[in-house]
């Protein structure tokens, strides 16, 4: 655990290649905020504008209009997509990290066979199983709304929260547990009071993984949240998008909005991803 | 009792994972076509069929083309941006977030911003004339032969940021005195890098292939938004293949036959990667 | 369950007029009704699921007035907007299929004219026929019958048309013409000529947007229509004329023509980004439905004013029909409920509400075209008179399956430009999709 002490920064000299590196940087961070200031500029021009100008054009009498516009459709899904990602994220780290523990520490005869197994459900294309999906959530009454959308997210989510777990927890030396079970903790027991409390770090990468992929999802969205009022905000940014006419300024702003959360997030988490992946969690 | 742990996830798992793909696979093996199901049996001639498309023989072309090229676009941006924020220059948090935003977005969105980036009349070109810089101008996604590129481009734009904060992770593991010996044994900046730290982001450089590697190799919401697969079958993706054969055109049989060759090739890039990782675990 | 409430006085009187055995399975739901009945309110009641992609600007608005007048008539019905936008239609469609493939059918859902309904899920046995309340509402006498042999198949009647859009119109920058002395060609040849005279001094004299490549085959048949009339038009989209033929050949040789004059970036523009160009004055023309209309006015554009409206080159006296209707599911949850939908979407007072909204003209004739605007009303009075045919582009002269497959090779065309060729691809989609 080391690695996560930072070391202390040494004061930067003024070099000819730290003259390079923040060209390059500077340089990258232009091609990354590029489509950024596309996105923000166009949500503040008016529909008049927005179809007589270039994307680069600066809004010349700038106006909320349209972040108006979008929030109106855009506000009870928000609600929604908080209560389907916070439930979904947080069921599927625990599933997650009580698999990765399983089987980076209890090494049952074919549990890398199980593990694989489970590994592999993170690759199949979604749009594949759509009609044996709905089929199945329809016969056990999940279909319509946000309860089935958790269900599915959660067990899609296994694979890849497993996955981090099981290589973050494999950084835990064995010696540790062994002494607990000297002392007689049971399985669950050491994941409890042993495993769970110094698996933070792992937490947050899967958590900001998951909620950010929930939080985007489409597909699902929009095929298993039928009922109106639980659709999530990727569908309702979608209906921002009228099937004949778009107003390009309303898409931005919904899409201002819609990503307003996961920004934040990475953001306020950003460093914190990086540490968490530092601590083990997505190295082969 | 360590079985019983991960018992749910291993059943979930099974049906929407296993119970789904084995659906599908029959499928593809029936005559279903009209929104009739009809299981009668026809064998292989679905695939038959559908290799002799002119669209599906574009699809895998286009797909490993798109892979190679994403894959080396991320890692080569991912790898650089990681060593330049691992040289801790005054500022590179936020050259970090900068560089990670991205993955917050939604594909929906990231599609919607780079069409109109790549648009001809109003997008980049516009911004490349007006800095004099015209011999960067391209017909970008309108010509056939820059369109799979252009497209490139934007998912890289998306994806690249996760294989920096891997790459920046892995830096930042890899102990400081391991380079001090490489330098205290006369080993230039360059060379220690080449011979002691590309070695050690091997691991993390593979786990990137494989998470990229199968995102590319699905890809779907991007295109559907973008280019919708043209010009042409220039940007046309087995996925979106599958999506508009299943749900537009009701050949049911044919769709599952894409997926399923679309699982195979997952598969094809996934479970070599398992049974090495897996293997060379149990001799470490 | 909620979705199978029903009230007693809809059970009843529905109840009388089923059979003994289905009343069996209602009156489960009769005894939830009960339950609930301290809610219910005394007229109407239950649920009204209506699926459709119109999710934005006009559509949207068209659809609201419609539910208002719904809800003036049979209040107490819970209205339920199931709306999934994205790729014109496609994502709907998906969502569409998922569910009636599930068995979880809406009450009513939006389905264009004609073959996209009749030979999906007429032809599976899932779609209840509306003829009864065709007849009962005396539709025969204001609706044409043209537009009525699109929606029946085999003696019934399967959904009612709310709209009518013209696919064959041809737009342009007015003040352009002007300035150039062109008046709006009628036939190809003056068509071609105004292109070439403009070549010089626009852009791009035509606007093309293909993305996603309907356009273009909305080209192909409004110049199959052009080149070989709606005798032939009727007979290539039934697969009793060969796409090999003559008129075919000449209409793809039209496009090839065209496309010398089209702007370079179409294959990533909309159809909205095409008119765009009108607006900002790099080109001229546009071919495309009169939906483009609604993004003319939208942009304060005045119709006959800043821009214009022509039958697309060579089909003057023709009207290519894009036609939204509602159908009714067999086991529609509300089916009173669905059935009044119906009604409503065929009633004077419905289309009267919902079309000047979506910048479509009523399907009714007896729609009092004094509340449209210039070029609508141009349309309602050709709408009366011309030869009607379905559209293949948009789903009512021919099954999804074909129209998707015809997308596919419009794409590759765009790019070969070998006529040949893709005559005969065309005839083995033919082949394939309408045997």
């Amino acid at each position: 655990m080391s690695v996560l002490v930072a070391t202390p920064r040494t004061a930067t000299r003024w070099r000819p290649s730290t003259a390079v590196a923040y060209a390059l940087l500077i340089a990258l961070a232009v091609f990354y905020l590029l489509p950024m200031f596309a996105i923000v500029v166009t949500s503040l021009k008016s529909f008049n504008e927005v179809s007589r100008s270039t994307l680069w054009e600066l809004p010349k009498a700038p106006t909320f209009e349209a972040f108006g516009s979008a929030f109106d459709v855009m506000a009870p899904s928000f609600f929604n997509s908080v209560l389907l990602v916070v439930p979904a994220t947080i069921l599927s780290a625990l599933l997650g990290s009580l698999n990765g523990y399983v089987l980076s520490k209890w090494k049952f005869r074919s549990a890398n066979a199980i593990f694989a197994l489970l590994l592999f459900g993170m690759f199949i294309p979604y749009q594949s199983i759509l009609i044996p999906l709905f089929q199945f959530l329809s016969a056990i009454g999940l279909y319509g709304g946000i309860p089935g959308l958790i269900l599915v997210h959660v067990v899609y989510g296994i694979p890849i929260c497993t996955l981090i777990f099981r290589n973050y927890f494999a950084t835990v030396p064995r010696e540790l547990l062994e002494a607990a079970r000297m002392d007689g903790a049971s399985v669950l027991g050491i994941f409890r009071h042993i495993m769970l409390p110094i698996s933070v770090p792992g937490f947050v990468v899967v958590m900001i993984w998951q909620f950010t992929s929930i939080w985007n999802e489409f597909l699902f969205a929009v095929t298993i949240a039928q009922d109106p009022t639980q659709r999530p905000i990727t569908v309702a940014l979608q209906n921002l998008a009228g099937s004949l006419l778009s107003q390009y300024q309303v898409q931005m702003a919904g899409a201002l909005l819609a990503a307003a959360p996961t920004l934040l997030v990475y953001i306020l988490l950003g460093r914190y991803f990086v540490r968490g992946l530092l601590a083990g969690s997505l190295k082969g | 009792m360590p079985i019983l742990m991960i018992a749910p996830s291993v059943v979930l798992i099974a049906i929407f994972v296993y119970g789904f793909i084995g659906r599908t696979a029959y499928t593809s093996l029936t005559a279903w076509r009209g929104v009739v199901p009809d299981y009668t049996f026809v064998g292989l001639r679905n695939y038959e069929r559908l290799f002799q498309t002119e669209k599906f023989q574009a699809d895998i072309v286009n797909t490993i083309h798109f892979t190679v090229f994403f894959l080396a676009g991320c890692l080569v941006l991912g790898l650089g941006a990681a060593v330049l924020l691992d040289q801790k220059l005054r500022g590179s948090i936020i050259f970090q977030n900068i560089f990670m935003f991205p993955l917050a977005i939604s594909f929906i969105v990231t599609g919607t911003v780079w069409r109109w980036i790549f648009n001809p009349n109003y997008g980049l070109n516009v911004l490349f004339h007006n800095l004099h810089l015209d011999f960067l101008q391209s017909g970008w996604l309108t010509s056939p032969g820059s369109a799979l590129n252009s497209l490139t481009i934007a998912a890289v734009w998306q994806m690249s940021g996760f294989c920096m904060a891997m790459f920046l992770a892995g830096l930042r593991g890899i102990p400081e005195e391991l380079r001090e010996a490489a330098r205290v044994d006369g080993a230039s900046e360059s060379q220690a890098f080449r011979y002691v730290v590309f070695p050690l982001l091997r691991p993390i450089t593979l786990s990137a292939v494989i998470i990229l590697g199968h995102i590319s190799l699905k890809i779907f919401d991007l295109v559907f938004v973008m280019t919708f697969g043209g010009p042409g079958y220039a940007t046309d993706m087995p996925g979106l293949n599958m999506f508009i054969t299943t749900f537009r055109q009701d050949l049911f049989a044919r769709g599952a036959a894409i997926a399923t060759v679309l699982l195979l090739m997952v598969a094809l890039l996934i479970v070599p990667y398992l049974i090495w990782n897996l293997r060379g675990e149990t001799e470490r | 369950m909620g979705n199978e409430r029903w009230s007693r006085r809809q059970f009843v009187s529905r109840a009388g007029k089923t059979a003994g055995g289905v009343v069996l399975g209602l009156s489960f739901a009769d005894f939830l009704a009960a339950c609930g009945a301290s809610q219910a309110p005394a007229a109407g009641g239950g649920k009204l699921e209506i699926f459709s992609w119109w999710t934005a600007g006009g559509e949207a608005d068209g659809l609201a007035e419609m539910f208002k007048i719904y809800k003036k008539n049979y209040a107490g019905v819970e209205i339920v907007n199931a709306t999934v936008a994205g790729g014109a239609g496609t994502n709907a469609k998906a969502v569409l299929k998922t569910r009636m493939e599930g068995g979880k059918p809406p009450d009513s859902f939006q389905v264009h004219a004609g073959q996209e309904l009749i030979s999906t899920w007429v032809k599976a046995g899932k779609m209840e026929p509306i003829t009864s309340v065709w007849k009962s509402q005396g539709w025969d006498n204001t609706i044409p019958k043209d537009l009525k042999d699109i929606v029946s198949s085999s003696g019934d009647v399967w959904s009612v048309p709310v709209n009518v859009h013209r696919g064959n119109a041809l737009w342009y920058n007015k003040k352009i013409l002007d300035d150039n002395s062109i008046t709006p060609p009628t036939t190809m040849d003056d068509f071609l000529s105004a292109l070439g005279k403009l070549k010089a001094k626009v852009q791009a004299p035509l606007a093309l947007g293909s993305s996603g490549n309907w356009q273009v085959q909305m080209l192909l048949e409004n110049n199959i229509l052009a080149a070989g009339g709606p005798d032939f038009y009727k007979q290539v989209f039934s697969g009793k004329a060969s796409f090999t033929d003559a008129n075919v050949k000449q209409a793809l040789s039209w496009i090839k023509s065209m496309l010398n004059y089209v702007n370079s970036d179409h294959p990533t523009l909309g159809w909205d980004d095409a008119d765009k160009r009108l607006i900002s004055g790099t080109s001229a023309f546009n071919i495309m439905g009169d939906w483009a209309k609604g993004y003319f006015t939208a942009a304060s554009w005045v119709p006959n004013k800043d821009f214009g409206a022509a039958p697309s080159p060579g089909t003057t006296g023709k009207y290519v029909i894009v036609c939204d209707t509602f159908g009714l599911p067999k086991g529609a949850p509300d089916r009173a409920n669905a059935i009044n939908w119906i009604k409503v979407c065929g009633s004077q007072e419905g289309q009267a509400a919902f079309n000047p909204k979506k910048g479509s003209i009523p399907a009714r004739t007896d729609v009092s075209a004094s509340i449209f605007d210039p070029i609508a009303q141009q349309f309602i009075a050709e709408f009366k008179t011309d030869a009607l045919v379905p559209s293949s582009a948009h789903g009512s002269a021919t099954p999804d399956a074909f129209a998707s497959g015809v997308n596919d090779e419009m794409g590759q065309f765009v790019i070969n430009k070998d006529v040949n060729k893709t005559a005969s691809n065309l005839q083995k989609l033919s082949d394939e999709f309408l045997k």
